[in-house]
């Protein structure tokens, strides 16, 4: 009886294991036929109901990634409404996921920097707040080995005084934001370095109301760098940036336009 | 008019056409032109890297020395340095009696495996990246060019020379030492005839390259070409230049290209969004653009705004 339950057990996980081979609930026609994508739609997006691919999501990066530990990417979501988060992602390489971001009260756009372990298909899998999904996509032909070289930051004999360090403005008249943050971002695979990388940014006005949120994986680029944008008029005077790496170490910085005007 | 017979001649071929055509398009078309006395140069495609033109896109210069030929820089495979191998025996029967290799990027260094027992110069740094890099290099250029790159193996250079007078197979050189198109360029003026052999610290009408790039140390190298004050200029790219515009050209697009780029971080523009500015006329009509410049983009960006981008904390 115990052997039989056993068996029937078994017959059952292996039912289910054969289930998830057998794709998501919703299956797609991936514009980009990469052959991974079914797979994220249920590992990474838990594979939802609703979702589509949109091609009103741009995804914009060079078509050859020249430098393949720091590739740019702008993800354009402003033609979809009441966006409450984007994965960017890329189908292959040792970690899919590189960013979600949230835009709370920015525009669902964003500008960053990643890298790449070989050629591939890269996703912006963008969920409004009703919970349905739309997936923008592009293609980046790469060289490869991002994810497993280690940061030229430890070139440097004093990375470590520069660890933290932040760049970054708001531009008011084009209703903006950019900000460069020193960290290596070990990705874990380079040289017995073990991970090493900020996990979360954070947004906030003068008045401390997150604005958006940011969290980071292994694949964004060393010194991560990110462009945030916003309506017009909707730019406070300054913002403040913090964040925290899994190693404990906390950021701050603050956010200003060099051009005051009263 | 075609005959029966030589369309039953094309049918027939037909059969054959995919490996004919596949060799013809794996066949590098060399031909070094006579510049001067004991001078040759072959002028490389003025493109980037595709399977189309196997790579070969780089100049390359001979030098008539006293056992043999001078061969400077070698080409991105081992197929084209036995192609340059060819054709220099037809210049001289004995072949090449030395070679140099200008930096170590791949275009110019690739084809070493043909001539790894003659003495192969350059500078010291150019040595250690290859040690380094060479096989990441190597992977790439086989991605990018295929079944061109086959049996390309690294092969390092196997002298060190420095800045000064030397005399290589009997000929009477200057060796100079820069750099900032990359950690090391090597540039040479034959004595005999004033020839500047600039590597790759001169373009002329191609958008120069910038992967490695150290911008204020290539204008000092830039400098120094110009001050030789040379009879003529083989440029690491582009066509013979007699009268010196390449080192104004080089040095004039690099200005702008920082100045550009500077002034972007300064307006809050992103890589992607600095990628899309139009390029004034005299440098779009560069060959390679605008992708050099976008690709520059990429190389010169995440420094620059480093640089300009007040600190935040």
């Amino acid at each position: 009886m115990l052997v039989r339950s056993l068996s029937v057990l078994a017959t059952l996980f292996w039912a289910q294991g054969a289930m998830a081979l057998e794709g998501p609930q919703t299956p797609l026609e991936d514009p980009m036929r990469s052959g991974m994508w079914d797979y994220l739609q249920v590992e990474l997006l838990e594979d939802p109901a609703d979702i589509q691919f949109d091609s009103r999501i741009k995804l914009s990066a060079p078509v050859s990634a020249d430098d393949s530990s720091s590739v740019p990417l702008l993800v354009d979501a402003t033609a979809i409404d009441d966006v409450a988060r984007i994965i960017v992602s890329a189908d292959y390489g040792p970690f899919p996921q590189i960013l979600t971001y949230y835009p709370e009260h920015s525009e669902p756009k964003i500008a960053l920097r990643f890298k790449i372990d070989q050629a591939t298909a890269i996703r912006a899998s963008v969920q409004t707040k009703d919970g349905r999904w739309h997936i923008g996509s592009t293609y980046v032909d790469a060289a490869g080995g991002g994810c497993s070289v280690p940061a030229q930051a430890y070139a440097d004999a004093d990375w470590e005084e520069k660890l933290g360090e932040i760049h970054g403005k708001i531009w008011a008249a084009s209703s903006r934001a950019r900000v460069v943050i020193d960290h290596p971002m070990d990705t874990g695979l380079a040289n017995n370095i073990p991970v090493f990388i900020v996990q979360h940014l954070d947004f906030e006005d003068p008045d401390g109301e997150r604005l958006a949120r940011i969290e980071l994986h292994e694949p964004v680029s060393e010194d991560p760098a990110f462009s945030l944008y916003f309506e017009d008029g909707t730019m406070p005077v300054s913002m403040t940036v913090s964040g925290r790496d899994n190693n404990g170490n906390t950021f701050e910085g603050l956010l200003s336009s060099d051009t005051v005007t009263h | 008019m075609t005959t029966r017979r030589a369309f039953l001649g094309l049918l027939g071929a037909g059969a054959f056409a995919p490996r004919t055509w596949a060799e013809a398009r794996h066949a590098y078309d060399i031909a070094f032109a006579p510049v001067g006395d004991g001078v040759w140069m072959l002028e490389g495609a003025a493109e980037y890297f595709s399977k189309e033109n196997g790579g070969a896109i780089v100049n390359i210069a001979l030098l008539q020395g006293e056992t043999g030929i001078i061969l400077v820089d070698t080409g991105p495979s081992v197929r084209y340095g036995e192609a340059i191998d060819l054709a220099i025996r037809q210049i001289d029967p004995r072949g090449v009696s030395a070679v140099f290799n200008t930096h170590y990027h791949p275009d110019h260094l690739f084809g070493n495996q043909t001539f790894a027992s003659k003495p192969i110069y350059s500078l010291e740094p150019t040595v250690s990246i290859i040690d380094r890099d060479g096989d990441a290099l190597a992977d790439n250029m086989y991605r990018m060019l295929g079944d061109w790159m086959r049996g390309t193996d690294v092969v390092r250079p196997n002298r060190l020379v420095q800045g000064g007078e030397a005399l290589i197979d009997g000929r009477r050189l200057s060796v100079l030492e820069l750099g900032g198109h990359t950690a090391a360029d090597l540039a040479l003026v034959d004595s005999t005839t004033g020839t500047l052999i600039a590597g790759d610290i001169a373009f002329l009408d191609r958008a120069p390259t910038t992967p490695d790039a150290d911008l204020p140390r290539w204008h000092a190298a830039l400098d120094t070409l110009e001050g030789l004050n040379a009879s003529q200029i083989i440029p690491g790219h582009g066509p013979l230049d007699p009268s010196g515009a390449s080192i104004r050209q080089t040095r004039d697009y690099l200005f702008w290209l920082e100045d550009t780029l500077r002034g972007a971080v300064l307006q809050g523009l992103d890589i992607i969004e600095a990628m899309e500015i139009s390029l004034p006329p005299e440098y779009a009509e560069m060959d390679v653009q605008p992708g050099e410049f976008r690709r520059s983009v990429t190389h010169l960006f995440p420094k620059f705004e480093r640089e300009e981008l007040p600190r935040a904390n």
